[in-house]
């Protein structure tokens, strides 16, 4: 009895495991596997961290990976700062149906592939793009103005990708919250920072954290937004592994960056963990 | 003290939703350190009203002025009221000693200022030592003490009471009850609590209003409330009252004589003009006021004395009661005295029973 019930919790268990192990686990073994192979002729390899110490050689690599970290983190912040306040009014100022129809709003966007997406941003921003032209007929530029291919371009398209992701567990946290104690606090004299502050936010968190998680890894990873709205010198982290493995059929030093992104992107989802960490656990502690 | 003017003053205070008025021309004083109740059944506009005296809805219509001056416009940030929410609304981010002081974080306290001041007021409502718990490691009775502990802190003109003690069990409420009222009195502070349980505001009010569907039907002392209600809504809804539908057959000064539906005759004393013969009314009776007799022991001019079995008998401790039917099949509701004699009253025995005529209360029949 117990052996069949077992073995039915090994066959549950089946799709989950093979799902980790030859999906994430095995690919990244074999990516650590290649990067750290230094070719040394044709079809001659030796072990060895020589992919690594060109990366830290060349500052056009560092450089480039600290600025994808940088701008992913800033593109997070950028998300949070406007998806809480969609996300309080979802969740706080509206009810029934007009809530639900704003929820769906949110989500249209998703509907569309991400590239025809994209383009939607382009075709706003380019040289000859709406944007440009109204400018221009507003006078208030005297001709045309590319807007497209900058880093602020970037930032746009990052912002507008992910930021369902940030308002979906914000406007779920915040629905959790009770109103009285928003009221509590405004008669207990409190002004609407304080309550911001002091009530709303340490409620949130939990939603703030996970949001800013998602947020962060979607803008890391990201390939298409920085290549088609930075031009080919958005200088993306991404963009530089695509190049070592197609470009330049360089997969060991491809395989080098990318195990170096995965090392990036954990240890700054640490760092955020850790920073709102006892927080954190003691949120989920008391709810 | 007598010139200076009432805490709270509300007039012909009104709240109009979409459909229609939650609160309809409401007047009342509560003069500073009393404590005042307003009871009524769910739904009749209670929290609408509470809520409009701490700023979280607008009136319609009408005047509201705490220590004189009118609080219309000013927001529930700037009011000198304070609020105990119906689930209390403690903040379960913060600790005892946050909650409390956060009040007084917001005014610009100094810390030292707030912590001796927080570590007072929760030893004035019995629980020293608290502040470094967090509220979901309190019990039901110490949560409430802490929300009052967080309003009384700011030292609030009014503190106002929503159903409070709604959410506890039944022996925590009747030790909450004795203790609010005694917190009320070391505080000398102004409370108006809402309730929809006569019993709390009957036990801890130095003056009830009973309000019904947006109106205050009558305002009064806990006394006056029970013993001479203005209408037949608080007679019905404060206290227990056998009622009786009786139609007035003649009237001797303020003597009636009733004839009720099942044709028993009743004798009462009234004060309304109002009711002459042919009226029909309602007549309340309450359960303590009826005696029970041995039968043949009623002398033969007795007003209101009637032969009946005893149909059941309902222990309950020091609220014990019978019912009575009588010979036209009335029931009636009796109070068992608790003098000891009563232990020999049993179901099916014959009893007479007799009231006196002035410890009745009649009132027309509300016209539909
Ligand atoms: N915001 C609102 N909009 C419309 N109707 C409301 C609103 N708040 C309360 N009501 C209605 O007003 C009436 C009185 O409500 P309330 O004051 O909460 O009663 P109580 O506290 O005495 O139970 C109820 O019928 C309720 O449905
Ligand atoms: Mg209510």
């Amino acid at each position: 009895m117990s052996d069949t019930s077992r073995l039915g919790f090994y066959l549950l268990l089946a799709p989950i495991l093979l799902w980790l192990v030859v999906l994430i686990i095995l690919p990244h073994i074999g990516l650590f596997v290649v990067s750290i192979s230094e070719k040394t002729g044709p079809r001659t390899y030796e072990t060895g961290f020589g992919n690594y110490a060109a990366f830290f050689g060349e500052p056009l690599y560092w450089r480039t990976f600290a600025r994808t970290a940088i701008m992913s983190i800033l593109a997070t912040v950028l998300t949070l700062i406007l998806g809480f306040p969609i996300a309080y009014y979802i969740a706080k100022l509206t009810r029934g149906r007009t809530k639900t129809t704003l929820f769906l709003m949110c989500m249209i966007p998703f509907w569309v592939s991400e590239l025809v997406r994209t383009f939607g941003w382009m075709i706003l921003l380019r040289e000859t793009g709406v944007v440009s032209n109204v400018l221009q007929y507003l006078g208030l530029v005297s001709g045309p103005v590319e807007l497209l291919y900058n880093d602020a371009a970037i930032m746009v398209g990052l912002v507008y990708t992910s930021i369902l992701f940030m308002v979906v567990p914000l406007v779920t946290t915040l629905d959790s919250l009770d109103d009285s104690l928003i009221e509590a606090g405004y008669d207990l004299g409190g002004s609407s920072t304080a309550i911001l502050r002091e009530i709303v936010i340490p409620h949130a968190k939990p939603g703030i954290v996970s949001g800013c998680i998602v947020v962060f890894m979607l803008s890391l990873g990201n390939y298409l937004t920085p290549i088609l709205l930075g031009g080919k010198d958005s200088l993306w982290f991404t963009g530089m592994i695509y190049t070592q493995f197609i470009t330049r059929f360089n997969w060991e030093l491809g395989s080098a960056f990318g195990f170096l992104l995965l090392i990036l992107s954990s240890l700054v989802v640490f760092l955020g963990l850790k920073l709102s960490g006892q927080s954190l656990s003691e949120t989920m502690g008391r709810a | 003290m007598t010139d200076s003017p009432p805490d709270l003053m509300c007039r012909d205070l009104t709240k109009d939703f979409d459909t229609f008025r939650a609160v309809d021309h409401v007047s009342f004083d509560v003069p500073q350190g009393s404590f005042f109740s307003i009871l009524g059944p769910s739904g009749c506009g209670k929290t609408t009203l509470l809520r409009m005296i701490a700023g979280f809805q607008t009136p319609s219509a009408g005047d509201l002025q705490i220590k004189g001056k009118s609080m219309i416009g000013v927001p529930p940030n700037k009011r000198p009221v304070s609020m105990v929410f119906q689930h209390l609304a403690l903040f379960p981010t913060m600790n005892i000693g946050d909650n409390v002081g956060f009040g007084l974080r917001q005014r610009g306290v100094s810390k030292s200022d707030i912590k001796s001041r927080v570590d007072r007021v929760l030893d004035r409502v019995g629980l020293p030592g608290v502040t470094d718990r967090r509220v979901d490691q309190l019990s039901g009775g110490q949560k409430q003490r802490v929300a009052i502990a967080r309003c009384m802190v700011l030292e609030p003109d009014v503190l106002l009471l929503d159903e409070p003690l709604g959410a506890l069990d039944l022996k925590l409420r009747e030790h909450m009850k004795v203790e609010l009222k005694s917190l009320q009195a070391a505080f000398n502070t102004t409370f108006v609590y809402i309730t929809h349980d006569q019993s709390e505001a009957l036990v801890m009010s130095d003056n009830i209003a009973v309000m019904n569907n947006g109106t205050f039907e009558q305002i009064g002392t806990p006394h006056e409330v029970y013993h001479s209600p203005n209408t037949a809504f608080v007679a019905g809804f404060v206290g227990d009252a056998n009622i009786i539908t009786a139609t007035v057959t003649a009237r001797d000064g303020n003597t009636l004589a009733l004839t009720t539906q099942t044709g028993g005759t009743l004798s009462l004393e009234t004060h309304d003009a109002s009711l002459n013969a042919g009226q029909e009314t309602q007549v309340f009776l309450r359960p303590e006021v009826i005696e029970l007799i041995q039968p043949g022991s009623a002398p033969e001019d007795a007003v209101n004395v009637s032969e009946g079995i005893i149909e059941s008998v309902l222990f309950n401790g020091a609220n014990s009661m019978v019912t009575v039917t009588d010979r036209n099949g009335a029931h009636m509701k009796v109070a068992l005295p608790q003098t000891g004699s009563s232990t020999a009253v049993q179901k099916g025995d014959a009893v007479l029973t007799r009231w006196h005529p002035t410890q009745a209360q009649c009132f027309a029949m509300a016209q539909d």
